[in-house]
């Protein structure tokens, strides 16, 4: 089997396999659609609220979109002072620690009232709040653990600091850049939907999730579970694509 | 800057140097005095771990003496400059570049006359006559250890410097391959002349490449032994068979087994070969069965 076809066809047939598995289970108990939907009965859902479906992802998406970039941005730049300055390592990463082990839910509240009624900043703050810590540790290690030889080719011809990180330090963490960045944008993605449901104010999928609980609308609940999963696969693979982009060279061809 | 009327390429001063470290500090050269003049070739060898890598970061200015002074062109050194050029032991080569690419980031650093085409021209060049023609487009990963050895090599020289500080450049190729970059290095020389210290392991590449060699102590270091290689003319592999080189080598392998503490100091002599041992006639008994 060449390559592409089996990226394609392998999880294709998976996926096909456990719908089709799910649903034989569904009907085969008897289960009511309370306690499970089935694949089944999600369709007649998309068809209905197609329209609310667009709208809500956009507001979920773009909302962890800007939570993300704001991540890397501050991110790098935590990165980058730990990375370069040992005094600030040492005194910034109990602080980033015990900031990371607050549980998000627990600030979503907080974050509400403390901004009332600015849905959209209190949801990209969240985002932000829970995907920047993998991003600021894997900068700040990648840069303190650069090794002297790499550092030496330039400084022997008499560069600058400067030059050195951007044509050393920058490319060479790349790929660890990238690897934190899988993690925190689905960290975001999580952190969107905290607070579209935690705190719920009529945005986002957050929101059809919520009205899906009230109406009692339980396939519509599950209806939303899958198109927050599909938005989350789109994610992941645009950081996976832009890794192929700027980190590529990293990737050892398969042996 | 301080200046000095000597005409000395490379010149050391007294030099003492010690690393921290957290068993306390760690003397690696004593008192190394050393002078290579203009567009001459200087080949230091001496036992491993003596000093030797620590040497060359000195001179390129990568580290800062405790005691004594390192001059170059005459001016005391400070800080590294971009008239000079240097190969690590450990040829580190930057992943996310080609080989081509590799080879010209010191143009991104030092200001040159050469322009961008010119540039990539010399890298095709130096390429190819280290043996690395049709590598260019090639990643670091996929090329193999003496290779990306040599890759470095033409890296230290893109930038025609005055100074090439070469840190055991062929220690990772085949004998062949060496030989042959041996003469490589005797023609580049001769088209763009420049003062080259080279540190080294192997004896005959001394013999073969400098004008002088070094031969460092044990640690702490100094400069233990001078020789002057007076080979004549345009040197060919050949001559390192004549006899006025096997004198030169002996000498070099008594000098070094000084240094390694093996014999004692003082005995100016080449040490007599052992005797040969005595043939052994009868069967080690149990070793067949
Ligand atoms: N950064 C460092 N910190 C502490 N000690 C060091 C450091 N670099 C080297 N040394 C020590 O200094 C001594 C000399 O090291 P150096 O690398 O100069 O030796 P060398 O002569 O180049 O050896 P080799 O022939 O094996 O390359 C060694 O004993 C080594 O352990
Ligand atoms: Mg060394």
């Amino acid at each position: 089997m060449n390559d592409t076809a089996r990226k394609v066809l392998a999880p294709t047939l998976f996926i096909v396999a456990i719908l089709a598995f799910w649903e034989w289970a569904v009907w085969y108990n008897e289960l009511p659609d309370f306690r499970m939907a089935s694949p089944s009965d999600l369709i007649p859902r998309y068809i209905q609220f197609w329209d609310l479906f667009l709208i809500k992802s956009w507001e979920t998406l773009w909302r962890t979109v800007v939570g993300l970039a704001l991540a890397v941005v501050v991110g790098t730049l935590f990165g980058m002072i730990m990375g370069f300055s040992r005094f600030a390592r040492e005194g910034l990463y109990p602080i980033l620690v015990g900031f990371n082990a607050i549980p998000k839910a627990t600030v979503v509240p907080i974050v509400a009232l403390m901004f009332v009624g600015q849905h959209d900043f209190n949801t990209v703050l969240i985002a932000f709040m829970i995907s920047f810590f993998p991003i600021a540790v894997s900068v700040s290690i990648g840069l303190s653990t650069l090794e002297p030889e790499y550092r030496d080719i330039l400084r022997s011809l008499g560069a600058s600091q400067a030059t050195i990180f951007w044509k050393i330090a920058l490319p060479k963490t790349l790929p660890e850049f990238f690897g934190a960045l899988k993690v925190a944008v689905t960290l975001a993605f999580i952190g969107t939907n905290l607070m579209e449901i935690v705190s719920p104010h009529g945005r986002g999928l957050g929101d059809l999730f919520d009205s899906g609980r009230i109406s009692a609308d339980y396939p519509l609940m599950f209806a939303v579970l899958f198109a927050l999963a599909a938005l989350g696969i789109l994610l992941f693979y645009v950081v996976v694509f832009l890794e192929r982009i700027f980190a590529g060279w990293a990737e050892r061809s398969p042996v | 800057m301080q200046t000095d009327p000597s005409h000395y390429m490379i010149e050391l001063r007294e030099v003492t140097h010690a690393y921290k470290t957290k068993a306390g500090p760690l003397p690696v050269l004593d008192n190394l005095s050393l002078k290579v003049p203009e567009n001459s070739f200087c080949a230091v060898v001496g036992p491993s771990g003596c000093g030797k890598s620590t040497l060359t970061r000195l001179v390129s200015g990568l580290m800062k003496p405790n005691e004594g002074q390192v001059w170059l062109h005459n001016t005391l050194v400070t800080s590294p400059r971009p008239t000079v050029g240097m190969a690590f032991q450990n040829p580190v080569l930057l992943e996310w570049r080609t080989i081509l690419q590799n080879v010209l980031l010191p143009l991104e650093i030092v200001k040159s006359p050469m322009s961008k085409a010119q540039a990539t021209e010399r890298a095709h060049h130096l390429l190819d006559l280290v043996g690395l023609t049709g590598f260019a487009e090639k990643r670091p990963s996929e090329l193999s250890g003496g290779m990306r050895q040599r890759a470095s090599l033409c890296r230290s020289i893109i930038h025609k410097p005055d100074v090439l500080i070469l840190d055991e450049p062929f220690g990772a190729l085949d004998a062949f391959t060496r030989e042959d970059l041996w003469c490589t290095m005797h023609d580049l020389r001769e088209q763009e002349p420049f003062t080259c210290m080279l540190i080294t392991h192997d004896l005959r590449e001394s013999v073969f490449l400098a004008d002088q060699v070094v031969v460092m102590s044990g640690r702490p270091a100094h400069a233990q032994y001078v020789l002057d290689v007076d080979i004549p003319g345009k040197r060919t592999l050949d001559d390192l068979y004549a006899p006025r080189s096997v004198e030169m080598l002996a000498t070099l392998r008594h000098q070094i087994q000084v240094a390694q503490g093996r014999t004692a100091e003082g005995d100016d002599a080449p040490s007599p070969p052992p005797p040969p041992k005595p043939a052994r006639s009868k069967p080690i008994p149990g070793a067949m069965q």
